[in-house]
């Protein structure tokens, strides 16, 4: 059944072997990447860097990371598509695991240390605050993503199921773009950028599933044929 | 995690009630020549000033925060922008305010002459940004009734609207359209005429840096922060009402009175409470920011919801 989920491309055995490039360092390195940004702000916030309101910014730095990871899980498959190193496809779960790491723990310090777990407030924002409507969702929908990530219960769901399940993640990345969108008070750089780059990831994916339609239809869309049992 | 304690002894205070101290010996030209001087610098300038009639029995804002965290979109959206750019884009200048409309002396003045006969109070106000944190600030200033009165504003002065300086080599954030330059903000006449309303040269005992809004700008503690206009060119008595930025940026969020009301959410967010810089759990928001005995009775009859 993984086999069967992980067809079509390239070998995704060779891949998990290490030998289709990328080296057995590869995942390990980037898992230590990813971690990153979280060791940075605890030393910010240790070393009193994140100014006169530190409970904001780690919020905003946290948001920022989780829709950074996101955008660069969108990012892999058509990549690895472009440039034809299918090792990047095994770092895929991985990346989308962190972002919903960096989701967690914007969320988590949302509702502890912004609102201090006051719960009644917490609702009033969800149903009141439109972004944080929207933000709340995407958390929701990103949940059975990250419950399904592991192989079992790729096995279980079976790959067709499976696949069908993690293309949430092409209405959770609109939804997360937007909530960042929706709370700036004045200036739309970042969510303009974010705005692009999504638009540009999923641009991609209609192009290649129309090319894939019209060219072939034995040929399946790209980013189902995407292994991810290898991701 | 990450939360700062408030500390008793603030660091920046200590030292700087040490220069301080030896500066004012060496200016013994006292205020005026500080304020000639502090026109424009981009460094603090020691001020005398007397204690004025409003203090507050809360902790001070560490001046490190107050100069470091500020909403001041010439320098740029971010709120360490103007403190990270003022030094390399500020530059010492000549300040002259032009007072206007409808007054019988308008005219247009430097900013020695403007705040020289009055006395330079300090005042500790609360100050509360629409974005729901506060800061509790001693000001050094002037009534802004006592300056106004000067020019003898008219029957037909119902409004006073001020006007930031548009200078883009000085302030880099006007070169985009962030906002629709300059900043205009306004009061009421009667706010104007308040005697809480305060016309701020300075904070902590020296001339304002930049990121404070140097060399003039408004404090008028009962409102929402963005109220007090910064780096202040021009006083215009009116008739009408000045359209202000934020009105014209988003009518919906942002109205004239910004009166500080718990009870009048942001469309966005709730206005009920506040987090005071330095303090991890919020605290209740205070109708009219805890100054409503000196100034609700200027709303009297009206709906503060419609008039936001």
């Amino acid at each position: 059944m993984t086999g069967g989920a992980a067809s079509t491309l390239s070998s995704p055995r060779a891949a998990h072997g290490g030998r289709s490039g990328g080296g057995r360092f590869i995942k390990p390195l980037v898992f230590a990447l990813c971690l990153l940004p979280l060791a940075w702000l605890g030393w910010k916030g240790y070393s009193g860097l994140l100014g006169a309101n530190p409970i904001e910014a780690t919020i905003r730095e946290l948001g920022d990371w989780a829709l950074r990871f996101l955008l660069i899980a969108l990012g892999v498959t058509p990549l690895r598509r472009l440039t034809g190193w299918s090792w990047l496809g095994r770092l895929r779960r991985m990346l989308g695991l962190f972002a919903f790491f960096y989701v967690v723990l914007h969320l988590l310090s949302y509702v502890g240390l912004d609102q201090f777990f006051d719960w009644s407030a917490i609702g009033r924002e969800i149903i009141k605050r439109k972004y944080i409507t929207i933000g709340m969702l995407a958390v929701l929908l990103l949940l059975p993503l990250a419950v399904t990530s592991t192989d079992t219960m790729l096995r279980r769901l079976g790959g067709r199921r499976w696949r069908a399940l993690h293309r949430l993640v092409y209405v959770i990345g609109p939804l997360g773009v937007a909530h960042h969108w929706m709370m700036v008070k004045k200036d739309l750089t970042q969510p303009m950028i974010h705005a692009a780059i999504l638009a540009v990831l999923l641009g991609w994916r209609l192009v290649a599933w129309h090319n894939a339609r019209t060219a072939s239809r034995r040929q399946e869309s790209p980013c189902a044929a995407s292994p991810p049992s290898s991701a | 995690m990450l939360i700062r304690h408030g500390s008793d002894i603030r660091e920046s205070e200590v030292t700087d009630k040490a220069l301080w101290l030896d500066r004012r010996r060496f200016l013994a030209w006292g205020a005026a020549g500080a304020l000639a001087l502090g026109g424009g610098r981009a460094e603090a300038a020691p001020l005398t000033a007397a204690k004025g009639p409003f203090t507050l029995d809360e902790a001070l804002t560490p001046r490190k925060d107050v100069t470091t965290y500020n909403n001041f979109y010439e320098f740029g959206p971010d709120k360490g922008d103007p403190a990270q750019l003022a030094p390399s884009y500020f530059k010492p200048k000549p300040w002259t305010v032009a007072v206007s409309g409808e007054c019988a002396k308008p005219g247009t003045l430097g900013l020695e002459d403007l705040i020289k006969p009055h006395r330079l109070e300090e005042r500790t106000y609360r100050m509360r940004c629409v974005e729901a944190w506060s800061m509790v600030i001693p000001w050094v200033g002037v009534p802004l009734a006592e300056v106004l009165k000067r020019f003898e504003p008219s029957s037909k002065a119902k409004f006073v609207e001020f006007t930031t300086l548009v200078d883009a080599e000085i302030f880099p954030g006007q070169r985009t359209r962030l906002l629709d330059w300059p900043y205009v903000e306004g009061l009421r006449i009667d706010e104007a005429m308040h005697p809480l309303t305060l016309l701020a040269v300075g904070l902590y005992g020296e001339t304002l840096l930049p990121q404070n809004g140097a060399p003039l700008r408004l404090v008028v503690p009962w409102k929402y922060g963005f109220k007090g206009i910064k780096s202040i060119v021009s006083i215009r008595f009116t008739e009408t009402p000045a359209r202000t930025s934020w009105m014209k940026s988003a009518p919906r969020e942002y109205g004239f009175y910004a009166n500080v009301n718990p009870k009048v959410d942001h469309p966005r967010w709730s206005q009920a409470k506040e987090r005071r810089i330095g303090e991890f759990l919020k605290r209740d928001t205070l109708p009219f920011n805890g100054y409503g005995e000196q100034v609700a009775s200027l709303y009297s009859g009206m709906d503060l919801a419609v008039n936001f």
